[in-house]
């Protein structure tokens, strides 16, 4: 379509450069803007108001504000291949070829189906879907609900692709933050800098200034555009200071931490490659300047969100920051003199102003605004008020009558500029911790103090004025350096402005209605009216906190920044409270909304963690190794051969242990080597066995307790000297074991001479298992393996012969799989060229790599438990069947409550083997993670007697099993019971007994 | 987040740490009564207001330590070495 002329904009000012027009497209009509621009003021050039429809009524709405406070202006941004919902057109800079569209209005902005909800907005008041969808109490009945609701409800659509942008990450540290380049932010950097100190200011603006820009006042003796560029020129000189625009500090956090977004590119049509869509700044200051501004507040009277209808204050911005007229004819509301200076700008622009509106009276009025306003020959209607607004996509007329009642008069209009006051931007000061103090005089809540070094400065501490608000930056700005430890520097005056004699606001939080079927709102985001308000108040919703989540008000995007003061002011009249005690909903961060890329940062995808790799890994991938995730490490799973599934593969893999040999990377079990006189007696205390009377050279299997008496880790710890033991931990415990090590022997029994460290990144390991392990160990290694000097649990250092030379090695005796096995450890450097030597001796006796499968079929084979599925941090050693483990004749960790009652039997679960059943027929399988019961058929509840906590095909046996926790599991040996998946609706008869399904006397490991 | 003075590292990010409880509890004697036992592994303190706490370097120096944290205002009012008293400590 045709691109429309940019018909309201003003032939000179404001900051956008007129040589340099861009082209949007909205709405699928494509216009033109200008550079400096944001997509709001371009829409406003161009006459266009009506930006989108409410969440709720789905009324429609117009440009607001010309800020991060904007409630109705949210459009669907196309970035790249994906798109962004709800950005504020407000905030959102315009690039050539940016692509906006309208959200929550179908099939069109002007014709909306959802419309028909203000027709019956009688029939949904606050609380609706409580009231309605949770009844009847049958949580079918909202399920029906939910499914319409949620298509009804929401803003704009999330992007369905992964974000192609990246984001990053900045840790910073300051003297002083300064929040906000405004005039007092401006004037306490400034401050703050001459100390010496090393500030940092940030701004959300694309330009420092904020308020200065385009603003018709002088600061000494400059124009505050020519104030406000010497200033900051000045600042960025300084080596010592940072200036960040399109910066918004959304979070206070403990130890002074602010958290800033930093928008690098969003301004940008085509963004270069290398540059982070946003920066995340984690920056700590010493002492922070809260200069964040206020936000105006609007006047709740009928029809009062009629697209045409803005804040006094953003009329007056887009007059004087982009050049844009926002209508032709206005009427200005007010209760202060701040929109006064909007008539003028109004007046100055060549718009016409119809009446300013005010419901003050006489010396009220004397302010050095109205008086220029009436110089100027505007019409004031002192003591009058709007009672109601027409229109129906865009305001037409107002009607206005005396405050104290009386003839109405109709004046048409195109514009309505309000202004019911103005609320500090407390946010940070109050997630500071910050107390706030309700100011009579401002009607509003203003900054008191905060227990944490920040203070707020200019508008944000309720200094609305211009030479206030450059005073109380000055002093604010000087302060925070004095509390960073820097003392003034040279000689600095505070930047000086003609004061301008304000007369009192009045406060007026809403107009009264004429009839009921009028909407004054108070939320413009969420659809809260003053009647919604009495309502809750009515239902008893009394606290400030209560009232938000019933009507929703200050919920959404926008988080209330408009609406809160109003909604809490009508709920303190209803309850007839002062709104001081009435106070305000928890301030939480993010100030504005943050983008989840921007939290994540670099986090995502491969490098949301670190991955850990062992020395033979890249062989594990050349012979077709499938991987798992192993906590952070990679490990095979099983090892593919041709067009072999991972099942088979794993089949083959643990068959061939049994019948042949075996071997497998075990590099990523905990390595802990433990050194001192005193070890033996740490490893008493640590473990459930004894280990005083472990022989050097020799190792065993130990079992760790938590303090609670429930198994901590299991593992196997050799004695290589007198002082000199090593300690191996399951590879998920690996880290936990080390910490509790540390805990103990630093804080508990410092006295005990025992260092400890971890060596698993040090050492390569394999496990070679199988009948014929010893025939392939012999061919390279130079020690005797013989079962007579290298006995089962031996322990020794020998030479391993490799292709690139002897190998220093670690020999273990010890078997995980049951078989015949040797454990070899050596320096990690060695490892690949270790497990290459292995493989190749191994060839003739029919070596094949094993992957975490098949370890776990052999153990389960063999009832060898696991930490998580069997000791799943609720099982004693007794009921994994090692009691016998825990040493009579000592103490150890965990011992002392295991005498606890209910630790023993009866009514344990204990560990148990299962097999199918012979009354079953053949082809019947365990199902996975199944409960145990008596009757499968029993009408649900149907107590659990345990559940599988293992399970497996046995290619030896050919058969299925499973390792369960059974109640009093040893006493039901020989019983039939039944494994039952109400998930996958099966069920099989299962026979209980002992946990070891091959070799139960342990003959082929000692062999 | 924290900022959290390591004794031997000096302040430090929190995410550099692990947090280890109550630092008051000591390990009773292997033959203490059951209920010493219980009320060592089970009961702790919840004070509002200043708490000794036991925190591991885990992603520094590997040592624990104690910190006196302010559970209202996450304040940190003290560290020191596990074996050396924190400034002013009751016990």
């Amino acid at each position: 379509m045709r691109k429309s002329q940019q018909s309201h904009r003003l032939p000179a000012g404001g900051i956008v450069d007129r040589e340099q027009p861009l082209v949007f497209e909205y709405d699928g009509v494509r216009h033109e803007g200008l550079v400096g621009d944001t997509l709001a003021s371009a829409l406003l050039a161009n006459g266009i108001h009506l930006v989108g429809r409410s969440f709720k009524y789905h009324r429609p709405r117009g440009i607001v504000a010309a800020g991060a406070e904007e409630p109705n202006a949210l459009v669907q941004l196309a970035r790249g291949a994906t798109t962004e919902p709800n950005v504020r057109a407000t905030t959102q800079e315009l690039y050539e070829g940016l692509v906006a569209t309208s959200q929550n209005c179908w099939p069109s902005v002007r014709f909306d189906v959802g419309a028909i909800n203000n027709a019956v907005s009688r029939l949904i008041p606050a609380g609706f879907y409580y009231k309605t969808f949770m009844w009847p109490p049958t949580p079918r009945w909202w399920l029906r609900y939910e499914h319409v609701i949620r298509h009804a409800a929401g803003l704009g659509r999330a992007a369905t692709l992964p974000d192609p942008s990246h984001y990053e990450h900045q840790y910073a540290h300051c003297d002083v933050l300064i929040v906000g380049a405004g005039p007092a932010g401006l004037a306490a950097a400034r401050a703050a800098a001459n100390s010496g100190a090393r500030v940092v200011v940030c701004d959300e603006g694309p330009w420092l200034g904020a308020s200065l820009i385009g603003a018709a006042a002088t600061i000494d003796g400059a124009s505050a555009d020519e104030w406000t560029v010497a200033t900051t020129g000045t600042l960025t000189m300084n080596p010592e200071v940072t200036l960040l625009s399109c910066t918004t500090a959304f979070g206070y956090y403990d130890g002074n931490l602010v958290g800033m977004l930093e928008r690098v590119t969003d301004h940008i049509a085509v963004p270069p490659e290398w540059v982070p869509r946003q920066r995340l700044w984690k920056l700590r200051a010493k002492a922070v300047v809260l200069a964040s501004g206020a936000f105006e507040r609007g006047v709740a009277y009928a029809n009062n969100d009629l697209p045409g209808t803005m804040l006094a204050g953003a009329v007056r911005t887009y007059i004087e920051r982009y050049a844009v007229r926002p209508g032709s004819r206005a009427v200005v509301f007010t209760n202060n003199d701040s929109a006064y200076a909007t008539a003028l700008a109004l007046h100055a622009a060549g718009v016409k102003v119809a009446a300013i509106v005010d419901p003050r009276s006489g010396s009220e009025l004397d302010g050095a605004l109205p008086l220029a306003a009436r110089e100027a020959g505007m019409p004031i209607m002192p003591q009058s008020a709007i009672v109601g607004a027409h229109g129906r996509l865009r305001v037409s007329s107002v009607d206005i009558a005396p405050v104290a009642g009386g003839a109405v008069r109709r004046e048409d209009c195109d514009l309505v500029a309000v202004s019911g006051g103005w609320n500090p931007a407390v946010h940070l000061f109050s997630q500071a911790r910050g107390r706030l103090r309700y100011d009579d005089a401002l009607a509003t809540f203003v900054p008191e103090v905060s227990p944490l070094p920040i203070t707020a400065a200019g508008a944000a501490n309720g200094r609305f004025g211009l030479a206030d608000a450059l005073a109380d930056g000055h002093v604010a700005g000087l302060a925070a350096a004095k509390q960073a430890g820097f003392s003034d520097g040279a000689r600095l005056d505070i930047p000086q402005a003609a004061p301008v004699a304000d007369g009192p606001l009045h406060p007026l939080w809403s107009v009264p209605a004429r009839a009921k079927t009028e909407k004054r709102f108070v939320d413009l985001q969420n659809d809260v009216t003053v009647a919604d308000i009495a309502l809750a108040a009515r239902e008893g919703y009394q606290s400030v906190e209560h009232l938000k989540r019933y009507t929703t008000l200050g919920m959404g995007t926008d988080q209330g920044k408009l609406s809160n003061i109003v909604g809490l002011a009508l709920l303190a009249g209803e309850l007839e409270l002062p709104i001081a005690q009435v106070g305000t909903t928890t301030f939480r961060p993010p100030y504005t909304p943050v983008t989840l890329g921007a939290v994540a940062g670099h986090e995502t995808g491969a490098d949301i963690e670190p991955t850990r790799y062992s020395a033979m890994h890249d062989w594990h991938i050349a012979h077709g190794a499938r991987l798992i995730n192993a906590g952070l490490w990679k490990r095979p799973h099983s090892y593919l051969r041709g067009s072999e599934s991972p099942d088979d593969a794993a089949n083959r893999e643990a068959k061939n242990v049994r019948t042949q040999v075996g071997i497998v990377d075990v590099s990523t079990l905990g390595k802990i080597e433990l050194q001192g006189k005193d070890v033996a007696e740490f490893l008493n205390r640590i473990y459930i066995n004894r280990w005083d009377t472990l022989a050097v050279g020799r190792c065993r299997y130990g079992v760790m307790l938590r303090d609670d008496g429930m198994v901590f880790d299991d593992g196997t710890t050799s004695r290589l000297s007198p002082t000199h033991y090593l300690m191996t931990t399951t590879t998920v415990n690996a880290v936990n074991v080390l910490q509790h090590i540390e805990r103990l022997l630093q804080v508990d029994w410092p006295e005990l001479e025992v260092f400890a460290i971890s060596v698993t990144e040090q050492w390569a390991a394999a496990a070679l298992s199988g009948p014929n392990a010893r025939s392939v160990l012999a061919k390279i290694v130079d020690i005797d393996v013989s079962n007579d000097t290298f006995p089962f649990l031996a322990v020794g250092d020998c030479q391993l012969r490799s292709a690139t030379g002897a190998i220093p090695a670690r020999l273990f005796r010890m078997s995980y799989s049951g078989e015949l096995a040797y454990e070899i450890h050596v320096p990690v450097d060695h490892g690949r060229a270790m497990w290459k030597s292995v493989i190749a001796a191994g060839a003739e006796f029919g070596i094949m790599p094993y992957g975490t499968e098949a370890m776990s079929t052999l153990r389960i084979e063999k009832g060898h438990v696991v930490i998580g599925p069997e000791a799943d941090g609720r099982t004693t050693a007794n009921d994994l069947g090692m009691g016998k483990l825990v040493n009579a004749a000592k103490w150890c960790i965990g011992k002392p409550l295991l005498a606890r009652v209910g630790l023993g039997p009866p009514d344990r679960w204990e560990l148990v083997g299962l097999t199918v059943h012979a009354s079953e027929a053949p082809a019947a399988k365990i199902p996975r993670a199944a409960k145990i019961v008596v009757d499968p058929d029993r009408a649900l509840p149907n107590p659990a007697l345990g559940h599988v906590t293992s399970w497996c095909w046995s290619p030896n046996l050919k058969a299925w099993l499973a390792l369960a926790l059974v109640a009093d599991g040893r006493a039901r040996y020989g019983e039939t019971l039944w494994a039952v998946s109400p998930l996958a609706d099966a069920k099989v008869r299962v026979a209980v007994g002992p946990p070891c399904f091959i070799d139960p006397e342990g003959e082929r490991l000692r062999g | 987040m924290l900022l959290i003075p390591c004794p031997w590292c000096g302040p430090r990010n929190q995410v550099e740490f692990t947090y280890g409880g109550d630092a008051t509890v000591t390990r009773p004697v292997p033959d203490a009564p059951d209920a010493v036992w219980l009320h060592y592994v089970y009961v702790r303190a919840n004070p509002a207001g200043p708490h000794d706490e036991l925190w591991l370097h885990s992603a520094g120096c590997r040592q624990w330590f104690k910190v006196r944290r302010d559970t209202r205002t996450h304040e940190i009012l003290a560290s020191a070495a596990v074996d050396a008293p924190l400034p002013g400590a009751a016990t």
